[in-house]
């Protein structure tokens, strides 16, 4: 009660400032701010937060309502700090639990609920990443609600809009539930910013079920990464099919990444064939990317995979058939054999 | 190990090398004339439900425990009986079909209730769904499932194997690597791209499976109310991309990388 009057005066403050508005669409963002209360759950790693997590507090920011921001696992002082600090939070719940540290679903989802039931939230947010992907559904399903899955933009409280189809279609879709479990899609939402001073930021311990989980973690393999991660990087290389093996991709890819100072991505078909790590696959199935520059080598251009990178600024493209339907969408496109034209590329870059 | 009973829910979507468009008045994509078939995750769990019977088949262990029943289920219109028969002729015994008008596609909301009511009505063990479907994209109805059910999820699975205590594991695809999981069934696992590569049905298989068994329940039947929590709008195209600007070498793409501002 108190925190939804608290966000309702956030309102009033941000109405006065938005004084010259008509008073009719005043009033119905009044109304609607009354009603929402967001709460956006923080995924760890490495015990730092992780940047689609930013963009998901970006996402409950454009409500325009209260934003709490929900940590658990162990060590989460550190975090809960940092996460203090973002700008458009007002509150951080926490829960120091070390069973809480793989993000597993089964206990994560019914200890999300009691606390969703507890702070009456209307929207609660995580990005679509594996962690919200796996926890969000069972978190909907317990409280009975639709998802509204891997978000691009907010229309209003209860309006969400949302790629389908590989990203061939763009949907607006109404929720009629009480309240809306969404995913959000980084690339879409800037990372929320922060503030040199978080100290106005209440932490508050939540409530913890300890519910057992019946799936326990047992180890992960990461790839190692000395280069730019994929799924930040303000300029990604990638390589597919035409690099032809593992050595040549590593030979002719490796050092063009470098020399833009670039991600390494790759198609479907290179992490198939085993020229790349899976978690490099950039598509309707990988990871979604919209840098600044998105280099493809090699590269049909793929319904799959275009679906993963159609954001990007700038595309280029190297591609030996000059049909390729990649160049339907590369700014710029160079007709050639790969394992002539790249390595000139990389040394004259280098230059 | 008791034998494993497996339900592998499939769907039928718009085929995954057509490109879709939207209708005229922006209200879905045209699905009329355009051509459909099993969404390619749902392949992929078919494929692995079949193999887990012939591993134990083969070599039969607390390790490649007995399978015995797989049960296709979809929930679509009529022309959804097609996916049906792929998953049979692939080595599915028999299907499940909730038949809706045409145009009426339940959410995953919904699609996970009626699951978990086949789940309690056929006493499945095991369900085995892709991970997600190539036209909502929505990827939540094994997550939801889980839910409903209380049962241990694995998501994105890569490999499943089985031990002689008769824990599962399963080695998932997680952002940046894998991830690997451990539990004990009953479960519900989502199947990934790399978990196995899906066979062609024979025409023999094509044949045989037109005589297996299809079951019609309804929703009301079910006890499932299917209205729907959420309501499309608007369908549009995203904006276009204007490409084709080729430059004639690697100095020219320098030269217009620069004007791009993209280096
Ligand atoms: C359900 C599903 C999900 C999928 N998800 C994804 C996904 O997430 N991401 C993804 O990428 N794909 C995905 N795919 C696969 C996708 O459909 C394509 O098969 C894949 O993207 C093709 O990869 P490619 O462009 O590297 O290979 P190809 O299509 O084989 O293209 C190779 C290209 O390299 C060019 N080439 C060859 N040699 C040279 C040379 N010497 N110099 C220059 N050019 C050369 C060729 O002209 C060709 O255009 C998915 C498919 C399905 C069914």
């Amino acid at each position: 009660m108190v925190l939804r009057l608290g966000s309702s005066t956030l309102c009033l403050k941000q109405q006065r400032l938005r004084s010259l508005a008509s008073l009719a669409s005043s009033n119905a963002r009044l109304i609607s701010c009354r009603s929402v209360s967001a709460l956006a759950v923080l995924e760890l790693k490495d015990g730092k937060l992780v940047q689609s997590s930013l963009s998901a507090v970006s996402a409950a920011h454009k409500l325009g309502s209260s934003i709490t921001g929900f940590i658990a696992g162990s060590n989460i002082s550190e975090p809960s700090k940092e996460a203090a600090k973002i700008r458009g939070i007002q509150k951080i719940i926490t829960i120091e639990n070390d069973s809480y540290d793989k993000g597993l679903p089964e206990n994560f989802a019914p200890l999300l609920v009691s606390n969703i039931r507890k702070g009456g939230y209307t929207h609660i947010f995580a990005g679509h990443t594996t962690f919200g992907k796996s926890l969000m559904p069972r978190v909907a399903a317990l409280l009975d609600v639709a998802q509204i899955s891997d978000i691009t933009a907010i229309d209003n409280e209860n309006t969400f809009v949302r790629p389908v189809y590989a990203g061939n279609a763009i949907a607006t879709i109404e929720s009629s539930d009480e309240i809306k479990v969404i995913t959000t899609r980084a690339t879409a939402f800037p990372p929320a910013e922060y503030e040199a001073e978080g100290s106005k930021v209440l932490i508050e311990n939540g409530v913890d079920p300890n519910s057992n989980s019946p799936v326990k973690w047992v180890s992960e393999n990461l790839a190692k990464l000395d280069r730019p991660s994929l799924a930040t990087a303000s300029k990604v290389v990638s390589g597919g099919r035409g690099l032809k093996s593992k050595e040549e991709f590593d030979r002719v890819i490796l050092p063009l990444a470098d020399a833009f100072g670039a991600a390494v991505g790759a198609s479907r078909a290179a992490v198939d064939s085993g020229y790349a790590d899976n978690s490099l696959q950039v598509g309707q199935t990988g990871q979604v990317v919209a840098p600044q520059l998105y280099f493809c080598v090699g590269i049909s251009g793929a319904i799959q995979h275009l679906a993963g990178m159609k954001d990007s600024k700038v595309i280029a493209a190297v591609n030996k058939d000059a049909d390729a339907p990649i160049f339907q969408v590369a700014d710029v496109g160079l007709v050639g054999d790969l394992f002539d034209t790249v390595p000139e590329l990389t040394e004259k870059l280098g230059k | 190990m008791t034998a494993l009973r497996i339900l592998v829910p499939v769907k039928r979507v718009i085929d995954y090398a057509v490109k879709p468009r939207v209708n005229p008045t922006q209200t879905a994509i045209i699905t009329a004339g355009v051509k459909h078939s099993l969404n390619p995750f749902d392949e992929i769990s078919v494929e692995e439900a079949v193999r887990l019977r012939e591993r134990h088949t083969k070599s039969p262990s607390a390790s490649n425990p007995k399978v015995e029943e797989i049960i296709a289920f979809t929930v679509g219109p009529p022309k959804s009986m097609d996916v049906l028969k792929t998953a049979m002729a692939m080595g599915a015994d028999r299907s499940i079909f909730v038949e809706v008008p045409e145009g009426e596609q339940p959410e995953s909301l919904g699609v996970a209730k009626l699951l978990a009511k086949i789940v309690d009505r056929e006493n499945i063990s095991l369900v085995l769904a892709g991970k997600q479907s190539i036209d909502s994209d929505a990827h939540c109805v094994g997550g939801m499932l889980g839910g409903f059910l209380g049962w241990g999820f694995a998501g994105q699975a890569s490999k499943i194997s089985f031990e002689e205590s008769g824990a599962c594991t399963v080695e998932k695809e997680v952002d940046g690597g894998t991830e690997v999981v451990k539990g004990s069934l009953p479960m519900v696992i989502t199947a990934d791209l790399r978990l196995n590569e899906p066979r062609y049905a024979s025409l023999q298989n094509i044949m045989k499976a037109k005589k297996k068994r299809v079951d019609k329940l309804t929703p009301e039947e079910l006890g499932v109310d299917l209205r729907r929590r959420l309501v499309t709008k608007k369908v549009v195209e995203p904006a276009a991309r204007k490409g084709g600007g080729k430059v004639s070498d690697v100095d020219g793409m320098i030269q217009r990388l620069r004007e791009l501002g993209a280096i």
